[in-house]
């Protein structure tokens, strides 16, 4: 293995870093679902990079789990977009404004 | 050349090109198919890493089951709507991405002062993954984290039955959307506090 782990934890943040940016920009609920996504899975890649690193399985059983969590999330997540969907007509997180001050 | 160096330099490239262009695409279903590949690259980084078993759960959970129950949502809302341009909040799109390049600033310092870019991974993974990558993984997985393991069978369970009791029909305090494309003449329904708007382009 010759290259750095570093690249991958550089990768890692950047992936990361669009990811939130989505979250910031978008409006479409579901692509703030994916940015989100996006998120988990640089995460996951910091620790498998860490666990290379440490040369011990932790850090892969943790991105294990990260991927069931994500997976639940996902699930519950889409059942709620789908569930506003009904009631607004819409996906756009700026028409869910109905706990706004 | 090191194998791992060329697979890494053609990957990673790939999937932070396809996640700016997740970002930047409009409609959604292309967004989808960009976040596709860009999980397909980090599952190939995952191979490069020493955790082909986490390559092929990526590949099958994620870029498989998560990405086609998104793209079912997706068909289901509507394909051909997209999104609004106009920033709500003034700035606030230069204000994100200005905050993104510190974070990303902020980490790759994180990293150069904690771990280094100069630290190379030891040679081999073999003391770890005595007996194959899966195999490890399981013995430490129903071992060591066998509790957290079963809490998680838990958590997959509740979120299946949240998803249920979310996306039913209710009848009468939501009236469903079908009904009211189906019969558009309804007997003076009682004013819903969310009427749809009219022709609003949402995405």
């Amino acid at each position: 293995m010759r290259t750095p782990i570093a690249y991958f934890l550089v990768a890692s943040a950047a992936l990361f870093t669009i990811g939130s940016v989505g979250v910031l920009v978008r409006r479409n609920a579901l692509v703030i679902f994916m940015s989100v996504e996006l998120q988990l899975n640089a995460v996951n890649l910091a620790l498998v990079a860490f666990s290379r690193m440490h040369g011990s399985l932790d850090g892969q059983v943790l991105a294990f789990f990260s991927m069931v969590v994500a997976a639940a999330e996902v699930v519950v997540g889409l059942a709620i977009i789908v569930s506003v969907y009904r009631r607004r007509r819409s996906a756009d997180v700026d028409d869910v404004n109905l706990l706004k001050w | 050349m090191a194998a791992d160096w060329i697979v890494f330099w053609v990957c990673a490239p790939i999937s932070i090109g396809s996640a700016i262009a997740m970002l930047l695409q409009r409609n959604a279903v292309h967004a989808a198919l960009f976040l596709i590949v860009n999980l397909f690259t980090v599952a190939v980084l995952y191979l490069v890493l020493g955790a082909p078993f986490l390559f092929a759960v990526q590949i099958i959970v994620y870029a498989g089951a998560i990405m086609v129950l998104f793209l079912f949502v997706i068909m289901l809302l509507g394909v051909d709507r997209e999104e609004r341009l106009v920033e709500r909040l003034r700035g606030q799109r230069t204000a994100a991405i200005l905050l993104g390049l510190g974070v990303v600033g902020e980490v790759v310092f994180a990293i150069r002062a904690g771990v280094g870019f100069s630290t190379r991974a030891p040679a081999g993974f073999g003391a770890a993954n005595g007996g194959g990558n899966p195999q490890a993984l399981g013995r430490l997985l129903f071992r060591a984290y066998f509790l957290p393991f079963e809490v998680t069978s838990i958590l997959l369970m509740v979120a299946a039955v949240a998803a249920m009791v979310l996306a039913r029909r209710r009848e009468r305090p939501v009236a469903s959307a079908e009904r009211r494309a189906q019969e558009p003449i309804e007997p003076s329904e009682p004013s819903e506090p969310s009427e749809p708007r009219e022709e609003e382009p949402v995405g």
